[in-house]
């Protein structure tokens, strides 16, 4: 028995201090600081020269970057437009509506503040211009190169006031000392643009912001400026200025093992790419469990347990229907919440703000399906703009974090589609200049060519955003309980048996029944014989 | 030669490996019983992940322990003890419903040969042939759930399916324990049956 009770003790013991972690070390070379240019660009008399412009700076570069500007061109950062392969729909910021801002069409001169070129104000901008190319807003290496709404992506040529009316000014970049330090595209650079989608910092994704310029540990595991200190392009490998990883050629379920460094097939900006499909190392307790979520769960679900998660955060909706709105003055006002984000605007109408948010879940096979200029809308429900494709017995879907983005935009009630409205510009029928939806509808459909009925009304909108930045430290990925629990964050899931949450309430009744039943048959059986210890028993047999 | 001990208007009825394993069996299943329906979602005591790696390992335990018991049961011959026989079972039922109200004598002598009533044969048999595969086939495809894709289980077997029948399974089991539980107090005294089950000796009819 002695041997026996060993033998128990030492099979316990040893399952137990298997079962201790599930630990995940990232061996990568990327710990070393990125290496440095083997060319001195401040020594070269092509940049000694005097810039005026930026397409002046753009020469200079092609004069040595011969297929610089052609490799751009071939890019969404310059066509803003993304043809489907299946379907043939145009998409690409060019084509779609958003939630946000709407549509760049007809207002280019501000949203191409963040093209990567110089000069679209309108639909006659010319696509093969070289020059027009802007290499600076991704190389740039000193911070100090901006661009404005307003100036067609045009760079700070001349102090001025900005915002307008503001008391604020702003100088001029000097272009010949951002030519002369060039290099390659750190966080800052991708974040010039991307952190501050929609008009804002942090403002369209949740999982983008200014805080991840040097972020903490605890904002990115990868990222982390003390840490392994990544840089956008760790992950969205770039050959010939194609930046990988893009919303519309998502990966959602890449399988199998992880390639080495620099041997990457498909999409690097993933986190199997580097991690594999079954990262997790599991004692012979878990047998496999935690890794067999990854049929069902993208990584970003457990691993990026909140979104927004840091002040800056995020906006939740964007409500249209009460922009124009005026101060009590007549005048427009700006209004802003406790945390200092926009609330009102009477240029924009409603925004609720918010940090540390709880992804929404969604089944999703990487394709996002939207709604485009001139679609049909069905104003009778929440109009989504984009749609997360996917159902739980697709092969290529499983769950993933997203944060939706709820709102209000103006609307054809005869024509049911979504109003493309002219909000920026200084002429007299800009939204945003002279408060009159219906000449900023007029002018924003006459410029995309369709017609309007001359009415609108205002509907419920909502956009998905996948999450998948902000990869947070393993100890603070979802627990089970948060999604194996009655308070389950999947509960509206379909197509999943969670244990833990889910069951048959007949097999449950029945079960507990049964038990109950019997607890109380036993019960009485023992009652009725403490009650009758008197009676003398009968004559033996 | 090995000698039985011997005491006085006693037999000696369960040897010491036999009460190992019955009380370190009752221990595992009781304990596998309050894992269980915590991952089932009844309560919350240890907490979803910590309730199924103790569940998990409990299990293991238990298997383990089975290991042993199955090869005692045949070494020593005891599998015949749930043999099922149906003598008596009338009269058990009988006892059970009418006789043990009026203090009838039990129908049934336990011997060293014969050490459960004909009653029990039957739940232990039922208890062996239909709720311990319910219960292990179930949780063995719950537990390895992980493999199913590499040996094509997924074609036939869905996780619903499978945790369903488990928690049948647990139910039975529930009901077994509660049962079993009572009729322990069924002897001569509350206490009699427990005792004996401790020390091993069984007061002879007669005796008390």
């Amino acid at each position: 028995m002695k041997l026996l009770s060993f033998i128990l003790a030492l099979g316990a013991s040893l399952s137990l201090s298997a079962w201790a972690s599930e630990s995940f070390t990232p061996t990568l070379t990327d710990k070393l600081p990125p290496p440095k240019s083997t060319a001195d660009h401040s020594k070269f008399k092509e940049l000694q020269a005097v810039f005026k412009t930026g397409p002046e700076v753009t020469k200079a570069c092609l004069a040595c970057h011969n297929d610089a500007a052609k490799q751009v061109q071939h890019t969404k950062h310059w066509t803003w437009e993304v043809v489907d392969a299946k379907t043939g729909q145009k998409l690409g910021k060019k084509n779609i509506i958003n939630n946000f801002c709407t549509s760049t069409v007809s207002n280019e001169k501000d949203c191409m503040a963040c093209h990567a070129g110089y000069g679209w104000a309108d639909k006659s901008f010319d696509f093969t211009k070289e020059e027009s190319v802007d290499c600076l807003i991704c190389h740039d290496s000193t911070g100090t190169y901006r661009k404005l709404p307003g100036d067609a992506g045009h760079p700070i040529y001349e102090r001025k006031e900005f915002p307008a009316g503001s008391g604020k000014f702003v100088d001029p970049v000097d272009l010949q000392k951002v030519a002369q330090k060039v290099a390659m595209p750190s966080r800052a650079n991708c974040g010039s643009c991307h952190f501050f989608g929609a008009g804002g910092d942090g403002t369209k994704h949740g999982d983008l912001d200014s805080a991840l310029r040097n972020p903490s540990k605890h904002l990115d595991v990868h990222m982390d400026a003390k840490g392994l200190n990544f840089s956008c392009v760790n992950c969205h490998k770039t050959s010939q200025h194609q930046v990988a990883g893009s919303r519309y050629e998502f990966d959602a379920s890449r399988t199998g093992k992880p390639q080495p460094q620099g041997k990457f097939d498909g999409n690097p900006a993933s986190c199997q790419a580097c991690h594999g499909d079954k990262p997790h190392k599991e004692s012979l307790l878990h047998a496999e469990r935690l890794n067999t979520h990854t049929d069902t769960l993208a990584c970003q679900t457990c691993h990026i347990p909140e979104y927004a998660r840091s002040n800056v955060g995020t906006e939740k909706v964007w409500d249209w229907s009460t922009a124009t709105k005026m101060g009590p003055d007549g005048k427009p006002i700006f209004v802003k919440d406790s945390a200092g984000r926009r609330a009102f605007d009477s240029k924009k109408g409603n925004f609720a703000w918010d940090s540390y948010l709880m992804p929404e879940y969604r089944w999703f096979n990487g394709k996002l399906s939207y709604k485009v200029i001139g679609d049909k809308i069905d104003p009778s429900k929440a109009v989504e703009i984009n749609h997360p494709e996917g159902s739980p017995n697709e092969p290529g879907a499983r769950i993933w974090p997203f944060k939706v983005h709820r709102g209000k935009q103006a609307y054809d009630p005869e024509l049911k589609n979504l109003l493309i409205v002219h909000t920026a510009g200084e002429d007299h029928t800009a939204l945003w200049h002279n408060f009159d939806w219906p000449k900023a509808i007029e002018t924003g459909m006459q410029t995309v060519g369709l017609p309007w009925s001359g009415k609108h009304d205002f509907v419920a909108t909502e956009m998905s955003w996948p999450i998948t930045h902000t990869v947070a430290p393993k100890g603070d990925a979802l627990s089970c309980t948060q999604c194996h629990g009655a308070n389950s964050r999947l509960k509206d899931i379909p197509g999943i048996y969670l244990p833990g949450l889910h069951k048959n309430e007949w097999l449950d009744l029945a079960g507990w029944g049964a038990a109950l039943l019997a607890l109380i048959g036993v019960l009485i059986h023992g009652i009725i014989r403490a009650c009758v210890p008197c009676r003398k028993p009968r004559s033996k047999q | 030669m090995i000698t039985t001990p011997t005491r006085p208007g006693h037999i000696y009825l369960y040897k010491r490996y036999e009460r190992f394993w019955h009380w370190s069996q009752a221990a595992l299943i009781v304990f596998m019983l309050i894992t269980g329906f915590e991952i089932h979602g009844a309560y919350d005591n240890f907490g979803f992940k910590r309730a199924v790696e103790l569940h998990t390992l409990t299990a293991w335990t238990l298997l383990t322990l089975w290991a042993f018991t199955i090869f005692w049961q045949f070494t020593t011959g005891e599998w015949r003890q749930y043999i099922p026989t149906y003598k008596k079972v009338g009269a058990m039922v009988h006892y059970y419903s009418i006789g043990i109200f009026t203090h009838a004598p039990h129908p049934f002598q336990k011997t060293t040969s014969s050490k459960h009533n004909p009653l029990q044969r039957l739940a232990y048999l039922a208890l062996l042939s239909l709720v311990s595969p319910i219960i292990w086939g179930s949780g063995l495809f719950y537990l390895f759930f992980a493999y199913w894709k590499d040996f094509g289980i997924d074609q036939w077997l869905t996780l619903e399916g499978v945790a369903l029948t488990h928690t049948a399974g647990a139910f039975m089991m529930l009901i077994f324990f509660i049962a079993h539980v009572y009729l322990t107090t069924t002897g001569h005294t509350p206490f009699a049956h427990i005792k004996t089950m401790i020390t091993g000796w069984e007061e002879e009819e007669g005796h008390h």
